[in-house]
């Protein structure tokens, strides 16, 4: 998350190649897991219009409406790192998000889905699908969106803590499983 | 720690510290014979097992290249990982889920019991039943494992309650908690497990099995270990006799080192056992070590694997527990009226959020990609873990043009699919379906077949050593002081997860060499 910091960092003006911003709406329970409610991502190798398109491109892939963008920002910051190292992936993303065309980012969700559907054979695809994915999933807000309680060891696991709370099926009898030691 | 001389020809060499090689290592170190355990991975302990996914993967899985060809999904769906598994003192006992299943006394009789099957090298085992089950009997108290020898069983966990409810609805009736190899209560040193659904992380509470923090330092305790972590054997060598003599390996630093060795153990997990005898030709051997029949690397078997995922109205939280702790094994039988020979389980699973994605779904995106991740908290899922049939051209040869950081040509997994196998994965994915759709499933998925993590058969125990590669001692047809030690020597897959069989054949196998070595005979 050390990306997304507040905008009051004048030093991503002088810096950044690109910038990404944005609003975590108020009283939403991601605000506790975003750095700040306003966030900006400064980007060091794609430019704002490419970093808007692969966010845009991002929600397509895995649309979650109620999911943040900072959570999808997360997602351009890692392609963004990635491709400042490798020159043959910059390429590759160059050339792919241009193939998106420049309106991608504010099309509708259809004629997202329908570009990229033509360029879904291709490694650039693929690999926005994978990076997309790929750190998504992981991110603190993706965890608290779909209710995943993550490590659990520092908490003494789910012994206690509701492994076994499924109510609306029958238990199981003990002859097909076993005692839960240490209770009652 | 003790330190064994390179030039001291008088130890026994293993390579790999996994379920095979760590078992080896405590046996026969127990007895007072000298081994060094070569390990090609770095060494972790509970504390240092990362709790983050992505991270805990990097940390213990093996990510040198492997390359990959034939007609089954993987080569398509996953390229560069054909195989999961790790490169980490205990190999991938700090992974595995510890489900610890029998093969089934028919399984071990493939050949006679399925018949001549065509496009398969069937064999049977050259072992009888009755001699593997004091074996696995030893193996399990070792292990400690589940519903045997008076280990209560593992409670039942969310996810199992919706297993269990949707097998007795199909009319299923061996349905239980498994076996597994995870303390349900404090045993041998280690606590009992938390249900944190962290297995494949690396188990920070120790109650799941592992070489990592059982056989291994229990081996070193005896005072004739030497474990040398972050080396890579690249060749083994034989004298002017033709027996081997000792194992080239690199060190941490990447130098060239050799050890001398009196006998070899090769338990690197089915790839790279079969490829580090390939990668060990000579004037006299010129297809490899033990490959005098042509058999090295052959009738590779993987299982037949997959997921089923069936999603509801309300929450199951299924990473909460342990992660396979649920087994169906009505299935488990050779019923060719099915439309396939051989049988399955099917098996409690869970994924942790980033994974599912990754591994478990079929391939997708978009809208009704996203709806199956929307019902992440409402799902549950079973893994399919059926017998695939041994054939001569799946199998392990070394990659012509890809090579590793030290110039070794990496294993090239190649698989195409029996008929057999897809009737097979067919009915298991119907039947899993079937059963959560009879509790009310809102949705079945079905996954694609993830890499392989049961890897097995590449140098196989046989009567004839024309058909294989060991004798029933895992000792090489070819070279009587060099041995396979892991599920490479299994001599048909069975359906059950190998480690138990793994570990049941090495504590046998260390047995056997103690006594030879005794014998003088080796
Ligand atoms: C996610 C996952 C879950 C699993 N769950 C189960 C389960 O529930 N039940 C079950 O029965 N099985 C399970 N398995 C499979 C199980 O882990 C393996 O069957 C078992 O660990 C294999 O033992 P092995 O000794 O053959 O190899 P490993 O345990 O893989 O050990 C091999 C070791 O050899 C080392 N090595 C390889 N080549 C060299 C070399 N040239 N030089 C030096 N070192 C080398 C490797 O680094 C590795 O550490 C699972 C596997 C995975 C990946
Ligand atoms: S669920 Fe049990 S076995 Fe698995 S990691 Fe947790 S404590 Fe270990």
């Amino acid at each position: 998350m050390n990306s997304a910091r507040t905008t009051d960092r004048r030093v991503f003006l002088q810096s950044a190649t690109g910038m990404l911003t944005g609003l975590v709406a108020a009283g939403s329970p991601l605000a506790l897991f975003a750095p700040s409610r306003a966030w900006a991502l400064d980007l060091t190798t794609l430019t704002s219009p490419e970093g808007a398109t692969v966010l845009a491109a991002a929600r397509t892939i895995a649309p979650h409406d109620k999911l943040e963008d900072a959570a999808y920002a997360l997602v351009v910051h890692s392609i963004d790192a990635s491709v400042a190292k490798d020159e043959g992936l910059r390429r590759q993303y160059q050339e792919g998000l241009a193939r998106l065309g420049a309106n991608f980012a504010s099309a509708s969700e259809p004629a997202r889905v329908e570009a990229l559907k033509a360029v879904e054979p291709s490694a650039f695809f693929q690999a926005l699908r994978t990076n997309t994915l790929q750190v998504l999933y992981a991110t603190p807000m993706a965890y608290a969106y779909f209710g995943y309680e993550g490590e659990a060891f520092s908490k003494g696991g789910y012994l206690f803590r509701g492994f076994n709370d499924l109510r609306w099926l029958p238990d199981v009898p003990q002859a097909d499983s076993g005692p839960v030691l240490g209770s009652a | 720690m003790m330190r064994i001389d390179s030039n001291d020809d008088g130890a026994v060499v293993i390579i790999g510290s996994g379920a095979g090689g760590g078992t080896l290592a405590h046996e026969l170190t127990r007895r007072g014979i000298k081994v060094v355990l070569l390990e090609a991975g770095q060494r972790q302990s509970l504390a240092s097992f990362s709790q983050v996914p992505g991270e805990a993967f990097g940390q213990l899985t093996w990510l040198d290249p492997r390359t990959q060809s034939g007609t089954w999904g993987v080569a398509k769906d996953f390229p560069g990982l054909p195989v999961w598994t790790c490169k980490t003192v205990g190999g991938t006992t700090v992974h595995w889920t510890a489900a610890t299943p029998r093969i089934r006394p028919w399984e071990i009789r493939a050949r006679t019991l399925y018949g001549p099957v065509a496009g398969t090298s069937l064999i049977d085992w050259p072992v009888s039943y009755e001699e593997l089950k004091s074996y696995y009997q030893l193996a399990e108290r070792r292990l400690g494992v589940t519903r045997r020898n008076g280990n209560p069983g593992m409670p039942a966990s969310n996810n199992f309650k919706v297993m269990y409810a949707a097998a007795k609805k199909v009319g299923y009736k061996r349905v239980h908690t498994n076996h597994m190899a995870i303390n349900t209560r404090p045993r041998d040193g280690r606590g009992l497990c938390i249900q944190q659904g962290f297995c494949v992380q690396g188990c920070k509470t120790g109650a799941k099995w592992s070489t990592l923090y059982t056989e291994i330092p229990r081996a070193e305790a005896t005072g004739n270990l030497d474990l040398r972590i972050q080396c890579m054997a690249t060749r083994i060598e034989h004298g002017a006799d033709g027996r081997v003599s000792a194992v080239v390996y690199r060190d941490s630093k990447g130098a060239e080192q050799r050890q001398k060795a009196r006998i070899v153990c090769v338990a690197g997990n089915s790839i790279e056992t079969a490829r580090l005898l390939l990668l060990s030709e000579s004037a006299r051997f010129p297809q490899g070590l033990a490959n005098s029949a042509g058999q090295v690397g052959r009738n590779y078997c993987h299982h037949i694997s997959g997921f089923v995922w069936g999603t509801f109205e309300q929450p199951v939280k299924f990473w909460r527990g342990a992660v396979l702790a649920g087994i169906v094994e009505d299935e488990t039988v050779n019923e060719p009226k099915r439309g396939f020979v051989g049988g399955y389980h099917l098996e409690l699973i869970s994924l942790d959020l980033p994974t599912l994605p990754l591994v478990g779904l079929p391939y997708g995106w978009g809208r009704d990609f996203a709806a199956i991740m929307e019902d992440y908290r409402n799902m549950a899922g079973m893994f399919i873990c059926g017998e695939d049939l041994g054939r001569a051209d799946n199998r392990i040869t070394l990659d012509p043009t890809i090579k590793d950081a030290y110039g070794s040509p990496v294993a090239h997994v190649h698989v195409d699919e029996h008929d057999n196998d897809k009737a097979l994965r067919k009915h298991a994915q119907d039947q899993a379906a079937k059963m959560y759709e009879s509790i009310g499933a809102k949705r079945v998925i079905r996954s694609l077949t993830p890499p392989a993590t049961h890897n097995m058969c590449t140098a196989r125990m046989s009567a004839n050593p024309r058909d294989g590669v060991t004798n029933a001692w895992g000792q090489t047809h070819d070279i009587n002081n060099l041995f396979v030690s892991d599920g490479s020597a299994f001599s048909s897959p069975g359906s059950a997860n190998p480690t138990l069989t793994i570990v049941a054949l090495a504590l046998r196998q260390g047995e056997y060499i103690s006594r030879q070595m005794a014998a003088k005979n080796i």
